[in-house]
């Protein structure tokens, strides 16, 4: 019992690694510009689609695949946000985005019902289904590998934002949209380039989602709960809460799911998030905003 | 600015005047449109037609309810898929355990599954009320998932085997009438409260929250208890018209009863009509909920909906995110303004045309 | 003559940052109080202390003789005492007249709420009147969302006076107001002020402030420095430290403002 807890605490880890890179890139998104980008999810599962697309018909590794698909999201992003997002008003931008992008999402539902039907899929390399064993615990390579690229990734993410001049300016966008405006910001087009990356990366944690679940379009309501929830109590916009609470959702669920019962742990994943947020409103890491605003 | 101050004191009397007439034109057009509903099984006896207009219906009201706490306080929850199944399942399981055959004394649950839905939503609603705007989405969407996954694993519901709800043994010509009249009576329900809040000070409290929840906390609106009420009263009637939906259908799943498409449905019916007003989610659910339903029938693939609904909601918000009823009712206003300001002092400024921001513009239409 | 309004040493920071130090200030009952001082010397903070909005972390504040320190704003405005915001804060997408009805509704219950239509004939009849004394009547059926700024005001205004608060606590009345609009914010001020209504005004114009307070006070660095009335502010040179030294740099940028 006491390692198999431990073997769940290293799944929930390393899976929570690439989720927390899932849902940086939605925070990103409502960092940036107040958007709640609720397809998100289809967009994992798209990423997953092109991955297996590309290993079943053209033989490409997943993680080679990895640099046709995350240009090809970031491509759609830009578009999605240059076709639909910019054309919001900016008064009821977060609530009107909500829909937008729901809208988004069930086009991309039907067309990849369409073209890849609603039977399961799953993504197949060498190192799906193998394992390290390592001080009596099994390490599926797909878990490390996958992990490993999270880290790169969001490393990336974090050296783009704190280490660049655009990065400086996403930053000031976070703050303040329009004190970055005044300081002579292009902050549409840092919205757009912001939104691109926020798609770009569930390219990356779509093949790992597809190598280790099988999964069809209407997954993605699933996906888009959980990422949803792991922002909300992360503290919507909150980069590093984004990572805290992927990581802790993840090896919660993975430890219930051990110790109660497989069926019962999504549930407590979602639990976890209402009981949070009736004593935290504004999530674990979200500053709690004052009555006056 | 001041161009409109000057001469707004005409306007406002000759505003009232035209508005009498109006007034009466609405209320003639309200007369027909009841008129048509009670006539059209009498009409249409074609069972295919009629089974569509039970759903249509059906989520005519699960619209308007929607809309009754949506447009009118600005949260938007996609939740209510949480009611719809609470009362289906109430309306299966208690008739399955007091052993009814499925007649008449069936529909006497229909309001029993609305006090189901009432207990499940004060909780829902306490704890997702006191979050901001776009947690509550989240929330709301989060509770939904628990309540489905708890309808697939617990004893009672049965699982994903679903519950058989009896059928009553009425001819197949009656069928679906019975049902239609069932359904057509909780939409007058709905239709009379939604108006009915809209008239209230309790609708008057909603509308505050919506512009400026924390100035009417200032002002003396107890904001929780505002919001609360008014979830709850929608949630309901969607619980009454999940009931019904289960009797109809005669057999349950939590997949379907528990649908997350419901609510994008019913918000996207909503929007499309116009928030925030009586006619238009009525109007949205008449025009989308056949279209669906057609789209269905014809073609067995079911995604080709998806990508309709998906485009057709994105036209509807980027084209007139305000919807089509106050949209029209714009155009109309405007029209009106400038004919009565060439009329009135050809010299004048036109009276500004009443565009604003947004999606919602209050009396009914 | 005795204080209707009372504040005793409260002070507040957020973060780091001391927005109230130990401020005191007391409002006497049927005259017009002016607040004044740099920006960022705490002037709003202390109006949101004092209508419940934001929570002191010391110090007492009374109303009539009873303590409301820490009560909420929907408590707070229900004991009598009214405010308006800086930028102000009215319901755009309801008609004025609407505006003016969501103030009204007091302590009953939901039930009621429910079966009650928004307004009985004889708060209509109210609501008009004040409309009319701020000059906004015949703008009744409009969206409020389109008033001038300066009718903002107005509105908002009228829309304290719908509960008949005690004190009313304006905060910059007059900023970025037209001056005929101001005349009239100021007339408004006074005739209620003659029938009896207590008033706390916080401004940036010094004439207007000095025109019209039987009282004013200082604030710098969130306390209190002076107080009296408009001549001894006037000539205490306290006042001109505040606004041109002592202070940190962001203040310098204010002054001309005054």
């Amino acid at each position: 019992m006491g390692s198999s807890i431990i073997q769940a605490v290293i799944d929930g880890v390393l899976t929570g690694g690439v989720y927390a890179l899932m849902a940086a890139g939605l925070t990103l998104i409502f960092g940036v510009m107040d958007i709640i980008n609720i397809a998100q999810g289809i967009f994992v599962i798209l990423g997953a689609y092109l991955s297996y697309a590309l290993s079943v018909h053209a033989g490409i590794d997943p993680f080679l695949g990895l640099f046709i698909t995350i240009p090809a999201l970031f491509l759609i992003g830009i578009g999605v946000e240059w076709g639909f997002i910019r054309r919001l008003k900016e008064g009821d931008r977060t609530a009107m985005s909500i829909l937008v992008t729901y809208a988004v999402s069930i086009i991309i539902e039907g067309v990849l019902n369409v073209s890849f039907s609603v039977n399961y899929v799953q993504i197949h390399a060498w190192y799906v289904n193998r394992s390290v064993h390592l001080f009596g615990f099994y390490l599926p390579y797909i878990y490390l590998f996958g992990f490993a690229m999270a880290a790169v990734l969001l490393i990336a993410i974090y050296a783009l934002l704190y280490r660049t001049r655009f990065g400086a300016s996403v930053r000031a966008s976070l703050q303040d949209r329009t004190a970055a405006r005044l300081v002579g910001i292009d902050v549409r087009r840092v919205s757009t380039i912001c939104f691109g990356l926020g798609v770009a990366v569930t390219a990356a944690g779509g093949m790992v989602f597809g190598a280790t679940n099988a999964f069809n379009a209407s997954t993605s309501y699933d996906l888009i709960s959980r990422l949803l929830a792991i922002v909300i109590l992360g503290g919507l916009g909150s980069m590093g809460g984004a990572l805290g609470a992927a990581v802790f959702m993840l090896v919660l669920e993975d430890v219930v799911a051990v110790v109660w019962s497989p069926v019962w742990a999504t549930a407590v994943f979602f639990a976890a998030l209402v009981v949070v947020l009736s004593v935290r409103p504004a999530g674990l890491f979200g500053r709690q905003v004052a009555r006056a605003q | 600015m001041s161009a409109g101050a000057k001469s707004s004191t005409e306007a406002y009397v000759s505003d009232t005047g035209v508005s009498t007439g109006r007034r009466s034109a609405i209320a003639a057009a309200w007369l027909v449109f009841g008129a048509l509903l009670l006539v059209f099984p009498i009409l249409f006896s074609n069972p295919t037609v009629t089974t569509i207009a039970v759903f249509t219906l059906i989520y005519m009201t699960a619209a308007t309810a929607w809309n009754g706490f949506a447009g009118y306080s600005g949260y938007i929850p996609l939740g209510h898929a949480v009611f719809f199944g609470v009362g289906a399942y109430t309306m299966a399981l208690v008739s399955l355990h007091l052993n009814l055959q499925g007649g008449y004394e069936m529909f006497a649950l229909v309001p029993l599954a609305g006090v189901a839905a009432a207990v499940i939503a004060v909780p829902f609603g306490l704890i997702a009320l006191r979050t901001r705007r776009h947690t509550f989405v989240v929330i709301t969407i989060a509770v939904f998932f628990i309540v489905q996954l708890l309808a697939f694993n617990l004893g009672f519901t049965q699982g994903s085997s679903g519950v058989q709800v009896a059928t009553p043994l009425w001819t197949a010509a009656s069928f679906n009438d019975r049902f239609y009249y069932a359904a057509l009576v909780i939409l007058l329900i709905a239709v009379l409260v939604s108006w009915g809040i809209r008239r209230s000070r309790f609708g008057l409290q909603l509308l505050a929250i919506r512009d400026d929840e924390d100035r009417a906390r200032g002002l003396g609106v107890k904001v929780q208890r505002v919001k609360l009420l008014g979830f709850v009263l929608s949630g309901v009637t969607v619980g009454m018209v999940g009931a019904l939906y289960a009797f109809f259908i005669g057999q349950i799943y939590p997949q379907f009863a528990f649908d997350p498409l419901f609510d994008v449905t019913i918000a996207l019916m909503a929007f499309f009509g116009g928030l925030g007003t009586i006619s238009g989610p009525l109007l949205g659910a008449l025009i989308l909920e056949p279209l669906q339903q057609y789209l269905t029938l014809q073609y067995s693939v079911g995604s080709l909906y998806l990508i309709i609904y998906g485009a057709l909601f994105l036209i509807v918000i980027l084209t007139m995110p305000r919807g089509i009823i106050p949209t029209i009712g714009d155009r109309l206003a405007m029209r009106r303004a400038e004919r009565l300001g060439r009329e009135e002092s050809p010299s004048a400024a036109p009276v500004s045309p009443p565009v604003e921001v947004a999606p919602f513009s209050g009396a009914a239409r | 003559m005795s204080a209707l309004l009372e504040v005793e040493g409260v002070s507040k920071s957020f973060g780091g940052l001391r927005a109230l130090s130990l401020c005191s200030l007391s409002v006497q009952r049927g005259s017009i109080a002016g607040l004044i001082g740099p920006n960022g010397s705490g002037k709003t903070t202390l109006f949101n202390v004092v209508t419940g909005y934001v929570r002191p972390d010391a110090g007492s504040v009374t109303f009539d003789e009873k303590s409301i320190t820490g009560a909420r704003p929907d408590e707070v405005f229900a004991l009598g005492l009214g405010r308006t915001f800086q930028l102000t804060r009215i319901f755009a997408r309801l008609t004025v007249l609407e505006n003016m009805l969501v103030a009204t509704q007091r302590n009953e219950g939901w039930l009621r709420s429910i079966m009650r239509a928004a307004a009985s004939p004889a708060e209509q009849r109210r609501a008009m009147e004040l409309l009319d004394f701020v000059g906004l009547a015949r703008l009744s059926a409009t969206k409020a969302g389109t008033l001038s700024y300066g009718q903002r005001k107005l509105l908002e205004l009228a829309y304290v006076l719908v509960a008949d608060p005690a004190v009313i606590l304006l905060d910059e009345p007059a900023g970025g107001v037209n001056p005929t609009l101001i005349n009239e914010i100021r007339e408004r001020i006074v005739a209620l002020n003659r029938e009896g209504k207590t008033f706390l005004v916080v401004e940036h114009n010094m004439e207007f402030v000095m025109g019209l307070c039987h009282q004013v006070t200082v604030m710098h660095q969130g306390s209190a420095i002076v107080s009296g009335t408009p001549d001894v502010v006037r000539a205490d040179p306290r006042v001109l430290d505040a606004y041109l030294g002592g202070g940190e740099e962001e203040d310098r940028d204010d002054v001309a403002v005054g």
